[in-house]
């Protein structure tokens, strides 16, 4: 966003709470790639004792501190989480941005819950998809296309649609597991594809002039800062071009408390910031405000700015934190011959094959009974061995002593992981709050999450999850452990899932029902923007990321062309 | 913070890089071995700065209850995963300062997380000292002189909750010791655990490498490559 507003002439200020982060500097071989510092002490992450959030289940509990980051890992400082994401770069399909009008379409009103506050995001796959074209040739993305401009290439995702033009890179290589799962998948009848990752298969140079080097699967992608210049970042693809425009300026270690409205609140003149060099309080003013906090503290900034009117659940009004949602997401295991090795600790992020067949739109819900979808894949991203020995040999198996190591060291050295990376619905008593007692440094009230798994999205897991066992057979499993959520079974802070968080300011066709409209532009405060996957009214089976800098694209692009000519309401409300 | 203590650095200084290049040529001496000139006499004799020496020894002896010695390698104790905990108890992390830790502490339901107010230095100073107690009155003896048999027992009732360390739940004690545990069995030996690799080694992880252009897939063959360091004199060690 930032570059295409230098590009458009005006004059750009980012504020950043954390560090500066040059990949030549930080994310320099070989300090860049310890598991203990990186993954285990959250180097790139979040820095909870500044600022963190507090969770709950239901709406009767009271909401308690997450104070040790675990089920998500929000970034900090410069790149935040774009830095240390995988890099599953992923389009949608058409339905998935109308999803409420499709399933009633097909099944009928009645099949979608009551308490489910499904509705459809207000943009076309078609409207948006020379924003996913431009954001991969950003992002030197590795894939196959199924169908360029109507014609179809025989390979890739026979479920996706339809796109102006090829991957500017080939699909990345399958790793031995992948490769398995392809045999596998194909055997049976499905139909799998290489992930699209934004990964870089081949030396790159992007629009913007930014290089990238091939992908050597090291296995340090997720929670890491890519040393190859292989994944792309905003640090990799971007800034190294932005940050010699005169007309842009980054200021680090400002940590934003609120954007200032002038007295009609319906517009914003600024920002107030802490220096946290000097702990003094400093204010910026700004003709235009854009709001790209990631998904959770671009609501909690709306919230503390007053900008729109804070959801509430019992009387179902006001839109600032309705229609939170996350990831359902679960992971199973196979155990492979003991003379097959999986040599997990080879990955790439974003590499993998994938099967869509639970997750396309022709798949028939009905006798199922849910909605949404969920791919499943192997993804092996590189598994680092603190991590396998926290995982150990599997559940009920022994955590520790001798027949755990046993199980753990074979665990490590044949069985590869399956994810069923599930979309997640919205619910009338799932959302996002101001906390009436924990405060952040800065006696500011946290952000206040209440959420939980509900039928639909734990029904959806379950069935999806159970067509593995033919997987596993036919891929020679000796041992298989399928993980599904159990119904009733609370979401748990404690464990790592993803960072796929979602909703909370969505975009719409309705100021009543939705924060931002369809070019994410705040209904209340028209000269802010809200860029982020906050945007997304429901979640979906892929990753966010592709979307979501297709969205930030399209804003930008309807800034540049109409919102700087003639400021104000790009939709009437 | 409230604490005030020296910070050490996350990376070993150029001073102590030097140092490990000596003791490697010395002899093959673990390179916290400087520690010994500033420890206070009622510490360990030559490893612990944070724990005393009978905190020392029962972390030594429960870390070894979760990560044995056995035919597939060394336990926690060949590995040097004690001196481990006693270094990461000098870090920021030791400290509490990666946790959010604004009051009120309220304790609420597991899935909701961590409410206690102890930092990881807390946790261990209180839950030993609990710990060494209920010992003494069942067993009449500390932790680390008990037989092997019933150290994993004490183990097994802390992990299911059987056992109450004061206001520290089994589970979350345990919790912490195996994580920092099989932190220092399985992290770069630059942290002081790990030692000579041999937790990789155990494991076939490669370390440092973070080259598998060939290796992506081989059909299941295991990868053929011993580890590396991050630091290169601690590879070093290996080689010869």
């Amino acid at each position: 966003m930032a570059k295409e507003l230098t590009e458009a002439g005006l004059s750009v200020t980012i504020l950043e709470r954390g560090e500066d982060r040059h990949t030549a500097e930080t994310g320099a071989y070989p300090n860049s790639i310890d598991e203990l510092r990186g993954s285990v002490r959250k180097r790139l992450f979040q820095k909870l004792s500044r600022n963190s959030l507090t969770i709950r289940n239901r709406i009767d509990q009271t909401a308690l501190p997450y104070r040790q980051l675990a089920a998500f890992l929000p970034g900090e400082g410069v790149g935040g989480a774009g830095l240390h994401w995988s890099g599953c770069h992923f389009r949608v399909m058409p339905d998935d941005l109308r999803l409420r009008s499709a399933t009633i379409e097909r099944y009928g009103k009645k099949f979608i819950p009551d308490d489910m506050t499904l509705q459809d995001f207000d943009v076309t796959y078609d409207e948006l998809e020379p924003f996913f074209d431009k954001a991969e040739k950003i992002f030197g993305t590795s894939g196959e296309a199924h169908m360029v401009q109507g014609k179809p290439t025989g390979k890739g995702n026979i479920f996706a649609p339809n796109r102006s033009s090829p991957f500017p890179l080939p699909p990345m290589e399958d790793t031995f597991s992948a490769a398995q799962f392809r045999a596998a998948t194909q055997e049976l009848g499905y139909h799998p594809y290489s992930m699209p990752a934004a990964n870089a298969s081949r030396p790159y140079t992007n629009p913007y002039g930014c290089q990238m080097g091939p992908c050597n699967f090291c296995g340090y992608c997720s929670g890491y800062d890519c040393f190859l210049y292989s994944k792309a970042s905003p640090n990799i693809n971007i800034l190294p071009a932005l940050r010699r425009d005169p007309g842009f300026t980054l200021v680090t270690q400002a940590q934003v408390l609120r954007i200032t409205l002038d007295q009609s609140k319906k517009r914003a003149t600024g920002a107030v910031y802490v220096d946290l060099n000097d702990h003094h309080e400093k204010t910026i003013s700004a003709d235009l405000v854009i709001l790209g906090a990631f998904q959770l503290y671009n609501v909690h900034l709306m919230l503390l700015s007053g900008i729109g009117t804070p959801y509430d659940p019992h009387t179902n009004t006001g839109t600032i934190g309705r229609n939170f949602f996350y990831q359902t997401i679960t992971t199973s295991r196979f155990w492979l011959p003991k003379n097959r090795h999986t040599n997990q600790f080879v990955g790439a992020g974003g590499a993998g094959v994938a099967i869509d067949d639970f997750n396309q739109p022709d798949f028939d819900r009905g006798p199922h009974g849910f909605i949404g979808g969920s791919p499943l894949w192997v993804n092996q991203a590189g598994v680092k061995p603190i991590a396998a020995a926290s995982a150990g040999g599997g559940k009920d198996r022994p955590r520790w002593g001798a027949q755990y190591k046993s199980d753990m060291i074979e665990t490590y050295k044949h069985s590869l992981n399956i994810d069923a990376h599930g979309s997640n619905m919205t619910y009338r008593d799932v959302y996002l709050d101001l906390d009436p007692t924990w405060t952040n440094a800065y006696d500011q009230p946290l952000l206040r999450m209440t959420f939980t798994w509900k039928d639909n999205d734990v029904r959806m897991n379950r069935y999806v999850v159970d067509q593995l066992k033919p997987i596993a057979r036919a891929m020679g499993a000796t041992r298989t452990e399928l993980n599904m959520l159990d119904y009733n079974q609370p979401f748990d802070s404690r464990l790592y899932q993803t960072t796929h968080l979602g909703g909370g300011a969505i975009m719409g066709s309705n100021p009543r029902t939705s924060a931002l409209n369809r070019y994410l532009q705040s209904w209340d405060v028209p000269n802010v923007f809200v860029i982020g996957a906050n945007a997304f009214p429901h979640g979906l089976g892929y990753n966010p990321t592709g979307l979501l800098a297709a969205l930030a694209y399209w804003s930008a692009h309807h800034i540049r062309t109409t919102y700087l000519t003639s400021p104000g309401p790009l939709v009437p409300s | 913070m409230t604490h005030h203590h020296a910070t050490i650095p996350s990376r070993p200084s150029l001073a102590r890089r030097q140092f490990i290049k000596g003791a490697t040529a010395l002899a093959s001496a673990p390179f916290w071995r400087d520690a010994a000139a500033r420890t206070p006499p009622a510490r360990s004799p030559d490893l612990s700065r944070f724990f005393t020496s009978d905190e020392f020894h029962f972390v030594e002896s429960a870390s070894e209850c979760i990560l044995p010695h056995d035919e597939n390698g060394p336990g926690a104790q060949e590995l040097g995963v004690a001196g481990f905990i006693d270094q990461q108890m000098q870090t920021p992390y030791g400290h509490g300062e990666l946790w959010y830790r604004k009051p009120p502490f309220v304790s609420g339901p597991p899935e909701l997380g961590y409410q206690l107010p102890y930092t990881p230095r807390q946790l261990y100073r209180n839950g030993i000292y609990s710990l060494t107690q209920q010992c003494l009155r069942h067993y009449h003896a500390p932790f680390h002189q008990l037989p092997q048999d019933t150290q994993q027992l004490v183990l097994s009732h802390l992990e299911t909750g059987a056992l109450t360390l004061e206001d520290i739940p089994g589970p979350t004690f345990f919790e912490q010791l195996r994580n920092n545990t099989l932190e220092g069995a399985f992290s770069d030996p630059i942290y002081g655990g790990n030692r000579d690799m041999k937790g990789w080694i155990m494991m076939g992880f490669p370390g440092a490498r973070a080259d598998f252009m060939d290796w992506i897939n081989q059909n299941g063959a295991p990868y053929p490559f011993g580890p590396v360091s991050i630091s290169p004199s601690l590879s070093m060690t290996i080689r010869e």
